[in-house]
Order: C-alpha cells, then sequence, then structure tokens
C-alpha cells in the first residue's frame, strides 16, 4: 500500500474520555463545555438548543464582551480568561469565518483539547494553520465546516438536530450535515443506534481526517460497526480503503457516497467536493471500497440494509 | 474561482513572471487594431475557463492577415463546454525550442503545498509519467532547503548550468501562491527559448473563494453571474444543463437528490445548496434565483432537518406562486415540523408534497416527461 503510512497518525488522544470522562470523575456525561461566539445569532441559538440536550455549558466567549451574562452563562472575552475560572477542555467556535484562526489560536493554546469548528468558508491557509496548531499542542480539531460531534442521549456538540439520533454501538462519519441527520435517522428507524456521529466538514482540508477517525475507533469495545458518508472530491474515501485494507481493519463498514452524476471541474456546494478527471471521482472510491470490502449504498435509504446484510456475516 | 487566462498573465506580471506581450479583444475593432500593433504571426486565445482549448479550435496560430477577421469571428461567440467566448487574447508569436511543466497546488490528501515539475510541458500534465512531486513547505518558501529544492528541480528540467532563470520563475510562483491564497498555480507550458530565456505561454491559476474577504484586488476579477449572485446570499449555485432544478440544504443532501434523480432518468437544471438556515426569506431567494436559469420545467424541492419549520417553507412557496416568481410545478419533499399545516397551505398551488425523496423525484420526472411528449406530440395525453 502506498502512501497511507504518511496519513496514519497515532492519536494519543482518547476522544470519548473527553467527551464524557470516566465513570468515577464527578463529570462524567457533563462534561464542561465552552461556547466561542456565544452572543451571534447563531452561537446563542445552537447554544440553547445543546443546553436542552444535556451538554454542560458553563462558559462563553464574545471578544469586547466579556462580564456579561448569556441565559445566565458568564461571557469572557477569551478562552484565556474563561478557563481561569471553569476547568473545560471542549469548545464549540460559531465566529465567523474570518475571525476562525483567531479563535482557534486562544483555544488551543489555552487548555481546549477538543475544538468543534462549526463555521463554513474558512480559508484553507487558516485550516492548515489550525492543524499545526493541533498537533503542537496535543489537541482534536473537528471541523472546520462540520455540523459538529454528537453521542446520543449524552452530549451534543454542534447545529445537528437532536431527533435523528438515537444511543447505540454504530459510529457514523460524515463529510456532509444534513446526509449525517438523514443517515443516522434512518439507522435509528432500522434499531442501529449511534455510539458516537462526526462530521468530519465539507471543507477540501479536514483538521481531523477520516484515517484518524477511525483510529480513535478501532480498538473499543462498544462500537460494532462503522458508517461513512463521503462524497466526491479529493482521496480520503481512496486513503480510507487502503487504510482497512492494510492495517486489517475488523469492524463491519458501509459506506454513502454522494455526488455520482456531478460534472467535473464544477465545484458541487463544498468546497471540498470537485472532482479533476478521474481524481476524486465516485467510481474511484466505490471501486477502492470495493477492494476493502465495504458496501456502498446507492441512495441513503439502502445504508442500513447494507449494514444489516454486512453485521449477518 | 479560477481566474481566465489573461486575468492569471495580469498577476503574473504583477510577480515579475515573463509572458507574451498580449491584448484583450471584445470586439472586431479593438481586434484589428491590437493585431497592427502586435504584427503577424500572433495567437488567439478565447477566455473561456475550459480545458483542451486547442483541441477545441478556439486556440489559433495566425499567420497571414488575411485571414484575420474570419479567424476572429468564427471563434467568438462559440459555445464551448456550455461557456461563451466573449473575449480574446491575442498575444505576439513566441518560437522557443522547448516546453516545460510547472505547477504549485495544494495537495488534499497531504494537507499541504507541493509543487509538480515535468519536461514535457504542453500536454495534460495527468497523462505525462515523467514528472517530480515534491511537497513544499510554503510559509518557508525562501530558506535554503527549498532553493535547493528548486536548483535539483532545474536540473531535472535540463537546465544544465545555468538554471537560475527557471529558479527564479519557480520562486516568483510561490510567492504568487502564497500571497494571493491561490489552490493552483499552473504554467503549462512554460517555455525555453533559443536565447535561454524562458516565458510563461499558458497560465492556470485557481484562488480560494474562502480568502476573497482579504482580497479585494482579486474580488475585481469576479463577474456578474447567478452563481455569482447566489453566493452573496450564503448559497452555492451550479448551473447545470438539465430541466429539473434541485434545490436542497445541505450539500450532501443535495448531492444526494441530484444522483437519485440521475438513477430516475432526470436531469437536474441546477444544484442548489441554501445552507443550514430554511427560513421565509432563504426559500424565496432561492426560488427567485432558480426563476433566472432557462430551460427549469420543474423544481425538486429536498429540506431535511430537526429544526426546519416545514409550514415557513410552504409560505415561501405559496408566496413566490403569488408574486409570479416562478410558474413550473414545485415537487417537495419537506421533513421536519408542521408538516400537515404545510399540506394544507400548498393546496390550491402547483406545489405537491411527498413524504419520501423517492416519490417527489418519481413525481417530478414523470411530469416534465409529460410535457415533453406533448410537445413533441399534441395527440399523446399526459395523466
Amino acid at each position: 500500500m502506498s502512501n497511507v503510512g504518511l496519513e496514519v497518525k497515532k492519536h494519543t488522544i482518547d476522544i470519548f474520555r473527553i467527551l464524557q470522562g470516566s465513570a468515577e470523575d464527578e463529570d462524567y456525561n457533563k462534561r464542561p463545555v465552552i461556547v466561542q461566539g456565544i452572543t451571534g445569532k447563531f452561537g446563542s441559538l445552537h447554544t440553547r438548543l445543546m443546553r436542552e440536550y444535556g451538554t454542560n455549558i458553563v462558559a462563553g466567549v464574545t471578544p469586547g464582551k466579556g462580564g456579561q451574562k448569556f441565559d445566565g452563562i458568564p461571557v469572557y472575552d477569551s478562552v484565556r480568561d474563561a478557563v481561569k475560572e471553569h476547568k473545560a477542555e471542549i469548545s464549540v467556535v460559531f465566529v465567523p469565518a474570518q475571525h476562525f484562526l483567531n479563535a482557534a489560536i486562544d483555544a488551543l493554546t489555552n487548555g481546549i483539547r477538543l475544538m468543534v469548528a462549526i463555521p463554513e468558508h474558512v480559508p484553507v491557509r487558516d485550516t492548515l494553520k489550525c492543524i499545526k496548531l493541533a498537533r503542537e499542542n496535543n489537541a482534536v480539531v473537528v471541523g472546520p465546516n462540520t455540523p459538529g460531534v454528537i453521542v446520543p442521549e449524552v452530549i451534543k456538540l454542534g447545529i445537528m438536530p437532536a431527533q435523528p439520533f438515537s444511543k447505540g454501538r454504530t459510529v457514523v462519519i460524515s463529510r456532509s450535515g444534513t446526509l449525517m441527520y438523514e443517515i443516522s435517522h434512518r439507522l435509528t428507524l432500522a434499531g442501529f443506534g449511534q455510539r458516537l456521529c462526526l462530521g468530519i466538514g465539507g471543507d477540501p482540508v479536514n483538521c481531523l481526517t477520516l484515517i484518524e477517525c477511525f483510529e480513535l475507533i478501532r480498538d473499543r469495545d462498544d462500537v460494532d460497526s462503522v458508517v461513512v458518508v463521503g462524497e466526491i472530491g479529493g482521496s480520503a474515501e481512496e486513503q480510507l480503503a487502503e487504510y482497512i485494507i492494510s492495517t486489517n481493519f475488523r469492524k463491519p463498514v458501509v459506506a454513502y457516497i454522494a455526488g455520482r452524476s456531478a460534472p467535473k471541474e464544477k465545484r458541487m456546494g463544498h468546497a471540498g467536493a470537485i472532482v479533476y478527471g478521474t481524481y476524486g471521482s465516485a467510481e474511484s472510491k466505490v471501486s477502492m471500497f470495493a477492494k476493502a470490502d465495504v458496501p456502498v449504498a446507492k441512495r441513503p435509504a439502502e445504508v442500513p440494509i447494507l449494514l444489516e446484510k454486512k453485521m449477518r456475516r | 474561482m479560477r481566474l481566465v487566462e489573461y486575468q492569471a498573465k495580469m498577476l503574473f506580471k504583477d510577480y515579475g513572471i515573463p509572458v507574451p506581450r498580449g491584448y484583450l479583444a471584445t470586439n472586431m475593432e479593438e481586434a484589428r487594431r491590437y493585431a497592427r500593433e502586435l504584427g503577424f504571426p500572433l495567437v488567439l486565445k478565447a477566455q473561456v475557463r475550459v480545458g483542451g482549448r486547442g483541441k477545441a479550435g478556439i486556440v489559433k496560430v495566425c499567420r497571414d492577415p488575411n485571414s484575420f477577421e474570419d479567424m476572429l469571428r468564427e471563434m467568438m461567440g462559440k459555445n464551448v463546454q456550455g461557456e461563451v467566448v466573449k473575449s480574446i487574447l491575442l498575444e505576439e508569436f513566441m518560437p522557443h525550442d522547448r516546453e516545460l511543466y510547472l505547477s504549485i497546488f495544494l495537495d488534499r490528501s497531504k494537507r499541504s503545498y507541493a509543487i509538480i515539475a515535468s519536461p514535457e510541458g504542453g500536454v495534460e500534465i495527468e497523462s505525462v509519467s515523467n514528472k517530480k512531486v515534491h511537497t513544499l513547505d510554503i510559509d518557508a518558501n525562501n530558506n535554503n532547503n527549498g532553493n535547493r529544492l528548486l536548483h535539483d528541480i532545474a536540473s531535472y528540467m535540463g537546465f544544465n548550468e545555468d538554471g537560475s532563470n527557471f529558479v527564479d520563475v519557480a520562486m516568483r510562483l510561490i510567492r504568487l501562491v502564497d500571497e494571493k491564497e491561490a489552490e493552483l498555480a499552473e504554467i503549462n507550458p512554460l517555455a525555453v527559448r533559443s536565447d535561454g530565456s524562458i516565458v510563461a505561454l499558458d497560465a492556470k491559476i485557481i484562488v480560494d473563494d474562502n480568502a476573497l474577504f482579504r482580497h479585494e484586488e482579486l474580488r475585481a476579477f469576479e463577474e456578474e453571474s447567478v452563481e455569482v449572485e447566489a453566493r452573496r446570499s450564503g448559497f452555492s449555485l451550479v448551473e447545470l444543463d438539465g430541466n429539473i432544478a434541485v434545490v436542497g440544504n445541505g450539500a450532501g443532501l443535495v448531492m444526494s437528490t441530484m444522483d437519485m434523480l440521475s438513477d430516475a432518468n432526470g436531469r437536474a437544471a441546477c444544484f442548489l445548496d441554501v445552507g443550514g438556515g430554511a427560513t421565509l426569506d432563504n426559500i424565496y431567494k432561492a426560488l427567485t434565483l432558480v426563476s433566472k436559469l432557462h430551460n427549469v420545467k420543474a423544481i425538486l424541492v429536498n429540506l431535511y432537518g430537526g429544526i426546519v419549520d416545514t409550514s415557513i417553507v410552504a409560505k415561501a412557496i405559496v408566496n413566490a406562486y403569488k408574486d409570479n416568481i416562478i410558474q413550473v410545478q414545485v415537487f417537495a419533499r419537506i421533513a421536519g415540523r408542521n408538516a400537515d399545516i404545510a399540506r394544507d397551505m400548498l393546496k390550491g398551488t402547483k406545489a405537491v408534497m411527498f413524504e419520501s425523496v423517492e416519490e417527489a423525484i418519481e413525481n417530478a420526472v414523470r411530469a416534465v416527461k409529460g410535457m415533453n411528449d406533448n410537445n413533441g406530440n399534441s395527440s399523446s395525453s399526459s395523466r
């Protein structure tokens, strides 16, 4: 296998530990979260919805609004200030794309270990800088342009609606937001609850890659299957297929890939979804997945059917 | 955003990368004047954003002044892969000994920049096996390691002692990519002339749309189009050549809908992602954009999300009919709250709501097919 070795970076970080803590911890399943951009339109709406779900939001950040309160949640000028008063390793970022890099620097250099980056339209150069920062500070950044991360019935970090998800043992990793909801919903209806649903983001460069997500779950006993929701563009799915083959990944995996009918050299909404020649095409992804024994659904509704077949084998 | 060749060459000039002398002509009068200035032979290059222009007959060398106007007339207004030729770059003809390939691009899989070089330029780089690809630390492009890499590439490209011309151009190209936040800057071919000088005969640059907010000079290159208008509303729209407009929230969902439409033998007129918020204004605006497209015979709406209030979407559709923004039928699958209210509101309009996207697609395809049959043969009856 060619260049997989380059991309597989052993994650020393246990994302589930950050998301839930351990059973003996005082804050088990109530891990404290900071919302960056809490007073904005989007940030405030979703702060309320996350809280409704049970997410323990302890502080908000909006530069210039330190000292105020939002729904009783104290607001600080920076993460640096917020962590002086609140012990938090998780942040969710809602700031406009232009301010994203500054927010990321603030979070990652002040003890945030898991940053969920919601903003769309972040310049790719800023994302590259963010990857470097995360590496230097031993942190995980999910996104940008992600719907977020949800552990059903435990914690919701992001903009996903609550209703499609249910607790269980399947992990959903998605490049698309609405498709993550749609497919999780179908899994729920078919009886496949989810251990974790995570959107890596629709940009050409993701801070947390598909392969890194697989590394996070490969040795976990509480995960019994994986659904990958991919898209045309790039070669992340092909690399993942190589990874599954070369590292002998044993959990059943089913995939869906959006964009089969898209014309070449047209960017389909997501900055990442573009086919050059055959590079990034759906055919190339489907054929690589076939080699890795990963069935690819033709439409979202087919995902649970394929998963059921795969689990029965 | 992909720049047109003449725009990319303007940037090359700004960065001191040699390009042929040239002028942009949009009509015959200008073309005549520029041709007199340049003399013959000269090169005519249609300014459209498509690959393989040579094969498509829209890049030509004109040696005979008598054939110049015919050549220009034939090229101007030509439709190439959906793009119409509205301007032609006229350039001095540059005889040369060799053609090379050089590009700097964002390598998504490695999450870093890379440089590709080949001594066999002038053809599609994908078809060339004799090439070198190196990762490039663009933040540190002036250090000695970078310089050594470029000198190595120069000798690989066949510059024996004096590769300094080439290294200089490569360094300027790297600086351009860095400062303009380009995802790709490609010179193909990079010509080597008999006196050893080098010149960029073609230029392709793709800049990061998301970084345009800090590049006023690049925003000036944007042309007015429905796609640009959509982007300003926070949507993304891609015009396609079918007749069923596909509208949804989320790029993945819209792509998925298009795929299912294509499986059902329907053809998408556009890809339109309205983003996360399905508000009254957003949906109304989306329908307004769709109405500006040609050849739309039906609109397929697929909205999903627990926080979507479907009655608001229905209201937007009702308003769009009332204001005569749209006339064609809407086939909608809207998953969310208040679906019953929405269904009632749409009664008496040309919009129909379905439980599943599969049903919505099936009905849209059937309706459009019915129209085509009716147009072709008035005796056939749909329904």
